[in-house]
C-alpha cells in the first residue's frame, strides 16, 4: 500500500475511534479528549506559523487566552451568553490582537522575532494579572456556559459533556480541513515560498510582509477559537491562559508531533497531554514526590526531543515507512 | 501592463550610483543605461562591484547615493518587490531557488506573482491554468521541460542555473538583470542560454554581468568595464576590445571563464 | 515629587538598569559569539540568588557565598556546555529555544527540590550596612551604590577583556570564523566552553549581588529573562553600547512607572499598569527602529 493510502486509512481510523469514544468510555476520558482536541486545534494553528511559514512565534498563548478573556468580558455574569454571538466576537478579537501585534513583531525576524512575540504575550499577561479588568491573578469563573439557542431550537447543550465533546470534534475537523485547503491555495504556496526563501520571493515581486501578516492573523484567530473552547470547557479564565509556559508547551507539541505536517502537531498535543497526566500521577520514589515535580521529567523530555527528534513523531513514522518501501 | 517600447528607448538608467559598506565603496559613481532591444554587458575582474551594482539596481540593496530611473520614473530606494513589479527581473549569481520544490513549482511560483493576486485562500493553486501554462513555457524556454517534476535539490548545478533563469523569465519582465547566468554551465547549456538571450533581446532590455568573454562578445551591444567599483570605460564592443586601458586592467590578464 | 525622592528613584532606576545590563550582556555574549540563544539564562540569575542565600546561611557571610557561588556556577556552565549546549551550535534557533526552554523547567524543579518554593531574603553584609544622607530626611543605602559600582566595574573589565586582550581577540575571531580559528591551532571548543560559562556566570553573579536588595523568589529567573529580551530588542542585537543604553532606559522607566501617578481621561494608567511600561517602550522602538536603537540596519 503506498504512503498516501496508508495515511488516509490511518486518519479515517483515528476519526472513527474519536467518534465512538464517548459511547465506550467514562466521562473522565471524554473530558480528557475534549481537552486534547482543543490543544490539537491550538497546535495546528501554531504549525501554520512554525511549520509552514517559518515564523517561530513564542507568544501564541496571547491569542488563546485573549479570546478566553473576551468571552468572559462579553458574557453576562450569571446568565449564559449566546454561542453564536460570543464565539465570533472572541475569535474576531483574537484576530484583531494578532493584527496589532503582528504589525509590530513582523518588522523583525530570526531571534528578534522569537523574543518580541514572547515579550508581547507577557505584556498581555501582566495586563490581566496586575489589573482588576478580569479578576486579576485569580481570573473569572464562567458560571453558565454559552447556549446554542437559535430562535428557541437548541441543537446541543454545552453543559453536557458529550455534546461539548462532539462540538469540539466537529470544530477540530473543520479547522483541519480549512488549513489543508488554505495551504493548497495560492496563499499557501506563497507562505511556503516565504519560509524557504523569503528574499527570492521578494525579488519575484511578492510583498512578503502582507502575506506573513495575514498568516499571523489566521493563526491567531484559530488559536482564539481554541482558547474560547477551552474557556467553555473549564468554566474559568485566568492569566495562565496567557502564560509563556503555555506558549512553550504548544511549541513543544508542534515539534514533538512533527512540524509542517498538521497532523503531527495534533498528535503531539495528544502525546504531551497524556504524558503530562502520566507524569503527574507518578508515585513517590525514595522520598521524592515525582508527581509533584513532574516538570523535571517533562523538561528533560523536551530537551531530549529537541536533541534527538527534530522531525518529530511523524518524521519518525514516515522514515520507517520509507525504509519499508525500499525493502 | 506596459505597451511594447521601440527599440533603442532607454528603459533603465543609473546616474551616479554609489554603494558604500563602511569605508569601502563597492560601487562608486556608476552611470549607465539599458535600452530596449540591447544587451548591455558589464564586465570586470572579481571584486569590481558588478554584483553589488545589480543588487542596487534590483532593489536588494539601497544605494548610498545616486539615482535610478525606470521608464523615466525615479525608483531610487524602492524595495526589491516593488522594482520587480515594475517589470524588472533579476537572476542571481548563486542559484537562489526553492530547493525542496520541483522545477515546475519553482517556475509556477514565479509566474503566480504576476498573473494573479495571491491573497486567495480557497481554490487550489494547481487549478490556475494560466499560471501552470506560464510555468510550462518558462521551462521550455530553458529546455528543461523533461525535468519538470524533479526537486531542485536533485538537479545538477547547471540545471539549477537554468531554472534560476527560467524563474526570472516566468515573471515576464521587460528589463532583465542577469548576474553571471552562465557560471557553472557546460558548453551545451551555455550555448542554449546565449541563443535564448539573442531571442529575448528584441523585446527586452538586458543588463548582463558575465565572465564568459566569448558569450559577452557574441551578444553584447554595449559594454561597460568596471574596476574597483568604478567605471573604467564604456562603449561599443570593438572600442572596448581595442582599448589599452581595458586590456591592462582586465582582458589581457584574464583567461575567460575563471571565477572564484 | 520632591527632589530627595526623585534622586532616590533615579539612583534605584540606574542600579536596576545596571543589573539588567549585566545579565543581558551575558545573554548577548553567548548569542553573539556562539550563535546560541539560551532561554535558561534567566534561570542562572535565579540560581545565583538562591546560591547566595543558601551559601550565606551556611558560611555566615555573603562574601564567601559569592566567591563559592561563582566558582560553582562556572563549573556548572562548563559542564552544561559540554553536555548539551555544544550540540546546538549548528542547529536552528527553534531547537535552541525548545531545548533551553526544557532546561528552564528542569532548573525550576531542581530548585524546588533542593531549596523549596519559599521567598527568602539575604542580609546586607555589615560592611555595606551604612546609608549616605541625601537630604535632611532621606538617605541612600550604600549597598545599592555598591551594586551599581560593581556592575560598572565588570562592564569595564569585560570591555577590556574582549576588546583589548589576546584572549578577547580569539573570542571575537571565533565569533566570525570558527573554522579559521580552529585551523590556527586555537582550541575553539575550549573558547566556547569558557565563553558560555562566563556568560551564565554573569547572570548568576548579578543574582548574587542583587540578593541583599531584592527578594529571592521562584519566578525571578523568568522575569529577568524576558526583560533581558526587551533590553536586547530595544538596544539592538550585537551592540553592547545599545544594551547599556537600553538597560538604563528600562531601569528608569520601570522604576519611575511604579511611583508616578498618571491618569488620562479617568483611566488610571500609572502605577496600575507599571508592569506594562517596558513593553510599551519596546512597541514604540519597534515602530520607529525595528533593528533597535543601535542595531545595524540591513
Amino acid at each position: 500500500m503506498d504512503r498516501r493510502k496508508t495515511a488516509i486509512v490511518a486518519l479515517v481510523l483515528c476519526l472513527a475511534a474519536l467518534a465512538v469514544l464517548p459511547f465506550v468510555s467514562e466521562k473522565f476520558y471524554v473530558q480528557l479528549f475534549t481537552k486534547i482536541l482543543i490543544m490539537g486545534i491550538f497546535a495546528m494553528s501554531l504549525d501554520l506559523l512554525i511549520g509552514y511559514s517559518g515564523l517561530v512565534s513564542f507568544g501564541h498563548a496571547a491569542y488563546f487566552g485573549g479570546a478566553g478573556y473576551v468571552l468572559v468580558l462579553v458574557s453576562p455574569q450569571y446568565a449564559a451568553a449566546s454561542l453564536w454571538t460570543s464565539l465570533p466576537i472572541a475569535v474576531a478579537a483574537a484576530a484583531l490582537l494578532a493584527l496589532g501585534i503582528g504589525m509590530l513583531v513582523l518588522r523583525t525576524s530570526g531571534i528578534y522575532f522569537i523574543m518580541v512575540t514572547l515579550a508581547f504575550s507577557q505584556m498581555l499577561f501582566f495586563l490581566f494579572h496586575d489589573t482588576k479588568i478580569a479578576g486579576g491573578a485569580d481570573g473569572i469563573y464562567i458560571y453558565v456556559r454559552p447556549v446554542a439557542d437559535i430562535l428557541g431550537w437548541k441543537p446541543f447543550d454545552l453543559e453536557n459533556v458529550v455534546h461539548l465533546y462532539f462540538v469540539v470534534l466537529a470544530v477540530f475537523i473543520a479547522v483541519f480541513v480549512l488549513l489543508r485547503v488554505v495551504l493548497a491555495s495560492l496563499f499557501g504556496r506563497v507562505i511556503e515560498g516565504i519560509r524557504i526563501n523569503e528574499s527570492r520571493m521578494r525579488s519575484l515581486g511578492y510583498a512578503t510582509f502582507r502575506y506573513k501578516l495575514a498568516c499571523f492573523v489566521i493563526a491567531g484567530a484559530l488559536a482564539g477559537l481554541a482558547g474560547y473552547l477551552s474557556a467553555i470547557q473549564f468554566g474559568v479564565v485566568n492569566p495562565d491562559m496567557l502564560a509563556w509556559h503555555l506558549s512553550g508547551s504548544v511549541m513543544m507539541m508542534v515539534i514533538l508531533g512533527g512540524m509542517g505536517t498538521l497532523v503531527g502537531p495534533a498528535l503531539g498535543a495528544m502525546v504531551m497531554m497524556l504524558l503530562e497526566l502520566g507524569l503527574q500521577s507518578l508515585p513517590e520514589v525514595g522520598g521524592l514526590d515525582i508527581g509533584r515535580h513532574w516538570q523535571l521529567l517533562m523538561g528533560s523530555f523536551i530537551v531530549l526531543v529537541a536533541l534527538l527528534l527534530p522531525q518529530g513523531l511523524i518524521g519518525l513514522l514516515t522514515k520507517r515507512g520509507a525504509k519499508k518501501a525500499h525493502g | 501592463m506596459v505597451e511594447p517600447l521601440r527599440q533603442g528607448t532607454s528603459v533603465l538608467r543609473a546616474r551616479g550610483l554609489s554603494r558604500h559598506f563602511g569605508g569601502l565603496a563597492a560601487v562608486n559613481d556608476v552611470s549607465l543605461e539599458c535600452c530596449m532591444g540591447e544587451v548591455h554587458a558589464v564586465i570586470g575582474p572579481n571584486g569590481a562591484g558588478k554584483t553589488t551594482l545589480i543588487n542596487v539596481l534590483s532593489g536588494d540593496l539601497p544605494p548610498s547615493s545616486g539615482r535610478i530611473e525606470l521608464h523615466g520614473r525615479d525608483v531610487t530606494g524602492l524595495a526589491s518587490h516593488q522594482i520587480s513589479r515594475l517589470g524588472v527581473g533579476r537572476s542571481y549569481q548563486k542559484s537562489n531557488v526553492f530547493l525542496p520544490f520541483t522545477a515546475f513549482e519553482n517556475c509556477r511560483l514565479a509566474a503566480q506573482s504576476r498573473l494573479v493576486s495571491s491573497m486567495r485562500f480557497f481554490r487550489a493553486a494547481a487549478r490556475y491554468r494560466a499560471v501552470n501554462e506560464a510555468a510550462e513555457r518558462a521551462l521550455v524556454e530553458v529546455g528543461l521541460e523533461t525535468r519538470a517534476d524533479v526537486a531542485l535539490a536533485s538537479l545538477s548545478h547547471g540545471e539549477r542555473r537554468q531554472i534560476e533563469i527560467a524563474m526570472t523569465l516566468a515573471t515576464r519582465p521587460q528589463v532583465l538583470l542577469l548576474d553571471e547566468p552562465l557560471a557553472g554551465m557546460g558548453a551545451e547549456e551555455s550555448a542554449r542560454i546565449v541563443e535564448l538571450l539573442r531571442k529575448l533581446v528584441s523585446d527586452h532590455a538586458i543588463l548582463l554581468v558575465e565572465h564568459d568573454m566569448d558569450a559577452v562578445f557574441a551578444v553584447a551591444d554595449v559594454l561597460t568595464v568596471m574596476v574597483n567599483g568604478n567605471v573604467l570605460e564604456s562603449g561599443a564592443p570593438e572600442q572596448i576590445r581595442s582599448s589599452k586601458a581595458v586590456q591592462e586592467a582586465y582582458l589581457g590578464t584574464d583567461d575567460s571563464n575563471t571565477t572564484d | 515629587m520632591d527632589f530627595g525622592t526623585f534622586l532616590i528613584q533615579l539612583l534605584n532606576g540606574v542600579q536596576y538598569g545596571l543589573l539588567l545590563f549585566l545579565v543581558a550582556s551575558g545573554l548577548t555574549l553567548v548569542f553573539g559569539i556562539m550563535g546560541v540563544i539560551n532561554l535558561a539564562h534567566g534561570s542562572f540569575y535565579m540560581i545565583g540568588a538562591y546560591l547566595a542565600w543558601s551559601l550565606s546561611e551556611r558560611f555566615g557571610d555573603l562574601w564567601t557565598a559569592i566567591a563559592v557561588g561563582v566558582v560553582l556556577t562556572v563549573l556548572l556552565g562548563m559542564a552544561l556546555e559540554w553536555l548539551l549546549i555544544r550540540k546546538l551550535y549548528a542547529r536552528d534557533h527553534l531547537y535552541q529555544v525548545l531545548l533551553t526552554y526544557g532546561l528552564i523547567l528542569v532548573f525550576e524543579e531542581l530548585r524546588s527540590v533542593l531549596w523549596g518554593d519559599d521567598v527568602h531574603g539575604v542580609a546586607v553584609p555589615s560592611a555595606l550596612g551604612a546609608s549616605i544622607p541625601l537630604t535632611e530626611t532621606l538617605s541612600y543605602p550604600v549597598v545599592r551604590l555598591w551594586i551599581s559600582v560593581v556592575c560598572i566595574a565588570l562592564a569595564v573589565a569585560m570591555y577590556f577583556l574582549i576588546q583589548r586582550t589576546r584572549i578577547g581577540m580569539m573570542i571575537r575571531a571565533g565569533a566570525s570564523n570558527r573554522e579559521m580559528v580552529q585551523s590556527l591551532g586555537i582550541n575553539i571548543q575550549l573558547v566556547y566552553r569558557v565563553v558560555f560559562a562566563l556568560g551564565i556566570a554573569l547572570a548568576a553573579f548579578a543574582g548574587m549581588i542583587a540578593s541583599p536588595v531584592s527578594s529571592v523568589f521562584p519566578g525571578m529567573g523568568n522575569q529577568v529573562l524576558i526583560i533581558c529580551f526587551v533590553v536586547v530588542v530595544i538596544g539592538g542585537i550585537g551592540s553592547v553600547k545599545g544594551a547599556m543604553v537600553a538597560a538604563i532606559l528600562i531601569g528608569l522607566v520601570d522604576t519611575f512607572g511604579k511611583v508616578l501617578h498618571v491618569e488620562i481621561a479617568g483611566i488610571k494608567l500609572l502605577p496600575e499598569l507599571a508592569g506594562m511600561t517596558v513593553y510599551v517602550l519596546m512597541a514604540v522602538v519597534l515602530l520607529w527602529r525595528p533593528e533597535g536603537i543601535f542595531g545595524r540596519r540591513l
